[in-house]
């Protein structure tokens, strides 16, 4: 123990002491160097992770939500945009990044220990796992949905009435949010039984 | 000499319907103009442009009283199974107030006994059975429908 400590002296006396060998210069530029590389790798790390390639390559993944997803507007429509599943899933924003990261860990278990490895299994789960997700857009006022619209950017007067009087009524004075109407765009829903239309006066404002 | 036997059989076959529309045609009614044909089973055809949609929200009116009501706006990916209804998260009861939009009439509610359920009967639930959205497209073959007021009006036949 004593000996530890000496050990742990000796170190820190060095370690405070300024540098002989390598200028103050050098030092600052290479741990600056040293922090890009590490960020850079991580930054990668993080990008290979967030293609829909990646996401699809779990069959859980490819077999239910892709095959739904390629029906919808979101996989083809007149103006030639795609919204890959990172688009909707991860956020951009960097912090809510690593958040997300650290929650999909749980997904590699999921996997691992087969949890939901046929389409009976999943359709089971769903309603638990869109239930994740709605409350996740809610907390976040939909910040996926805006990413690509925009409630400032929308031209209501080209809008059809129905949808027009809904967003003018419930969206532009902040009453709701864009999932508390718009559930199931991408994917299948689950049982509803209970989960109330965001026009429904029991649905709670955000 | 067998495969050109066959091609004259399946070509005749390819013509019935024509000939057979033919026969009708001279039952009166002017002959349809068939889209696709006739031209050679070899020959591609190009397609007609697909027809445009009408989702305007803007209720067309009835041709009899009990029709039911042609669907004035978009319905694509509107969910109809054991699920959920979509339809019903805005024509139903108790959503109405908030979706403003024309509730299910009573008929909905009643079983085939004529028993007011209180909520939409089973045999009404898949809505799309009887409602249906309208494309642009024009009608291939003619009609000569007219609705009870000009009926009652004595106007000619085949007048609108
Ligand atoms: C290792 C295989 C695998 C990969 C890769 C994967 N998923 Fe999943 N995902 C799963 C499994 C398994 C579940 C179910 C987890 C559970 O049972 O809680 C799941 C659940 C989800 C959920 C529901 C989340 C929740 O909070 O309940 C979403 C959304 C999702 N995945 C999106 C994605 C996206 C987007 C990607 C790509 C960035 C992705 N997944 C990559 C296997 C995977
Ligand atoms: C990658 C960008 C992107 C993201 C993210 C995105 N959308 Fe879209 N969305 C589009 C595009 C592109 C269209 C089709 C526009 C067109 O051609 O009419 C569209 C169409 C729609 C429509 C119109 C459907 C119709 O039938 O006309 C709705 C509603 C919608 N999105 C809601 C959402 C919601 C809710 C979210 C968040 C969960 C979301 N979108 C996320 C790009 C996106
Ligand atoms: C109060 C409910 C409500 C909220 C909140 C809401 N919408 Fe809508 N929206 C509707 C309804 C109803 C329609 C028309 C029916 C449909 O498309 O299913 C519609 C239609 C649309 C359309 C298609 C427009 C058209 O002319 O067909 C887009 C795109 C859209 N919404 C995007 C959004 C986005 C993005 C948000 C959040 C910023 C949002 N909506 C918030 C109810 C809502
Ligand atoms: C346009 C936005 C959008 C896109 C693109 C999208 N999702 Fe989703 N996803 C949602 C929303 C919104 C929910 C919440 C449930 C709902 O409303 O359907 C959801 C729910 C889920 C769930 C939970 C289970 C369920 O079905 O509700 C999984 C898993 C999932 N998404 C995976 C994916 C994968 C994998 C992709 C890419 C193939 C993808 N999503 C693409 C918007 C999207
Ligand atoms: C977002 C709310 C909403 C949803 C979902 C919805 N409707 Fe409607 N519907 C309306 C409104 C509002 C009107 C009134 C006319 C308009 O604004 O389009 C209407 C009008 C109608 C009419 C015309 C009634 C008449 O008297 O002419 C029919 C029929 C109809 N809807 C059937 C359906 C069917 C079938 C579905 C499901 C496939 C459906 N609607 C889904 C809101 C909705
Ligand atoms: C078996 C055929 C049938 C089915 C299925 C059906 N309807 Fe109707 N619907 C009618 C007929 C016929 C009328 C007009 C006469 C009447 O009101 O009964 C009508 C009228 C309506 C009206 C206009 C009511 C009014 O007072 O102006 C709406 C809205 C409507 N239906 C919505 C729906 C919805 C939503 C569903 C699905 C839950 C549905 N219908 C299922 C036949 C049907």
């Amino acid at each position: 123990m004593k000996g530890l400590l000496s050990l742990a002296g000796r170190f820190w006396r060095v370690f405070s002491r300024p540098s002989v060998h390598f200028s103050l210069g050098f030092l600052t530029l290479g741990g600056f160097l040293a922090g890009v590389m590490f960020w850079g790798g991580f930054n990668t790390a993080l990008e290979v992770t967030n293609k829909e390639a990646f996401c699809i390559s779990c069959h859980e993944m490819k077999n239910n939500p892709y095959e739904e997803l390629k029906q919808t507007i979101h996989f083809t429509n007149r103006s030639g945009v795609r919204a890959t599943c990172p688009d909707c899933h991860v956020p951009h924003d960097w912090t809510h990044k690593i958040g997300r990261k650290m929650q999909a860990s749980k997904e590699v278990w999921g996997k691992i220990f087969g949890t939901i490895d046929t389409r009976e299994k999943f359709l089971d789960k769903r309603l638990e796992l869109a239930t994740h997700e709605w409350e996740r857009l809610k907390s976040n006022n939909s910040l996926e949905c805006r990413n690509c619209h925009s409630a400032e950017s929308m031209d209501i007067t080209r809008q059809n009435p129905r949808a027009a009087k809904m967003h003018e009524t419930y969206l532009f004075t902040g009453e709701r949010t864009c999932i508390d109407c718009h559930k199931g765009i991408a994917h299948r829903l689950p049982d509803m039984k209970g989960v109330e239309p965001g026009w429904n006066g029991t649905v709670s404002a955000k | 000499m067998k495969t050109r036997i066959t091609f004259a059989a399946l070509a005749l076959a390819a013509a019935m319907p024509l000939l057979v529309s033919g026969v009708f045609a001279a039952d009166g009614a002017a002959p349809a103009k068939v889209p696709s044909g006739p031209h050679p089973i070899t020959q591609e055809i190009p397609a007609d442009p697909m027809a445009k949609e009408i989702t305007d929200d803007h209720k067309r009116a009835r041709n009899y009283a009990d029709q039911p009501p042609l669907i004035p706006h978009a319905i694509r990916d509107y969910q109809i199974d054991l699920n959920i209804n979509k339809c019903m998260t805005c024509h139903d009861r108790k959503n109405t107030e908030g979706s403003q939009a024309p509730m299910i009439s009573v008929t909905h509610f009643q079983d085939r006994d004529g028993q007011t359920l209180g909520a939409v009967s089973p045999r009404r639930y898949f809505c799309t059975q009887c409602h249906v959205p309208q494309t642009d497209a024009q009608p291939i073959v003619g009609n000569r429908f007219r609705d009870i007021d000009s009926i009652l009006a004595g106007g000619k036949e085949g007048a609108k």
